[in-house]
């Protein structure tokens, strides 16, 4: 009874002790975003105070493309909740099941990408790079910057799916899929601030 | 073991948590552009549904996706989101305030 009740006590030590550090990793983590956080929060100030500064060149107006926006504005959305089942088989212990909604996240991610390559090498391509004006400067830094965190968080998901190959779901593997959550989530809130403030009201 | 499980669903979300904030985040997200997209209203009209519907969406992402509450982590998560909100309204508000200003006092462009 007395070696029960001890082993019980150290069990649940060991568990208390295991939440905790995951716990502390993913509050770590959360503090960087709130970090990125201040970095778009300083580019939208940026945009917003160099937004009248067209140099005689184009206006959001004259150049965004909403169709596509809100295509690739859909990807985003959907690769969000796809992400949260991930979450969620994780949870059940479905390994494969994990990795299956992890591709597709990582497709739709791609397909963001893709969509967005093509709107910047097309802008590029008729003259209105960021070097045309403070205006365009503004808007390449801007969407480019959560491009480029769209990219890295691609980078991150094809890290997953390997060590979700080679080490399945263990506690270490676990709170990372927790990590990348929070930051594929965090780059839908951006992008929802980038779609509502800057092309929406661009074309107004 | 019940109390962990509540838990559990609470910090993690369900099936159904993640499939009302994907109808909320869709719905939200075709209003504003639909109506940017047809003309169908005014100006300042449509500025204040897309900014209301850009919070709302927010919020059901924080909550629904994010699982942010005042809670967890001893509420450190949310004081944490507090403080770079209220970093972002000064650094945000502050530059086009003071840029606003300059411009029209300056009279350049």
């Amino acid at each position: 009874m007395a070696t029960d009740t001890l082993s019980n006590h150290q069990d649940h030590a060991h568990e208390h002790d295991h939440h905790d550090t995951a716990g502390t990793k993913i509050f770590g983590f959360w503090v960087y975003l709130m970090s990125d956080l201040v970095i778009f929060g300083s580019l939208f100030a940026t945009y917003a105070v160099l937004l009248g500064g067209t140099a005689g060149g184009p206006t959001g107006a004259d150049i965004f493309e909403l169709d596509l926006i809100l295509i690739s504005t859909f990807m985003l959305l959907v690769s969000s909740f796809t992400y949260g089942m991930a979450v969620l088989a994780m949870n059940a212990d479905q390994v494969d099941k994990v990795k299956k909604w992890l591709a597709i996240t990582f497709l739709l991610g791609a397909g963001f990408i893709g969509i967005e390559i093509y709107e910047f090498q097309h802008l590029i391509h008729l003259g209105y790079g960021p070097d045309r004006s403070a205006f365009l400067s503004a808007f390449f830094t801007l969407v480019g910057t959560h491009g480029l965190h769209v990219f890295f968080g691609l980078v991150w998901i094809i890290v997953m799916l390997i060590q979700l190959q080679k080490k399945g779901l263990t506690d270490m593997t676990r709170p990372r899929i927790m990590c990348l959550s929070l930051f594929w989530h965090f780059l839908d809130i951006v992008w929802i601030c980038v779609f509502s403030f800057v092309y929406l009201m661009g074309v107004l | 073991m019940s109390g962990h499980a509540s838990h559990e669903e609470h910090s993690h979300g369900s099936v159904k948590s993640y499939v009302i904030g994907l109808i909320l985040s869709l719905v939200l997200t075709i209003i504003p552009f639909g109506i940017v997209m047809t003309d169908a209203m005014g100006t300042s009209a449509t500025v204040i549904i897309i900014v209301a519907t850009a919070v709302a969406q927010l919020l059901v992402q924080l909550v629904l996706f994010m699982h942010m509450n005042t809670k967890a982590d001893e509420g450190w998560n949310f004081m944490s989101f507090v403080f770079t909100v209220s970093i972002l309204v000064l650094v945000i508000g502050g530059s086009v305030w003071i840029m606003f200003n300059l411009h029209q006092n300056m009279m350049i462009g």
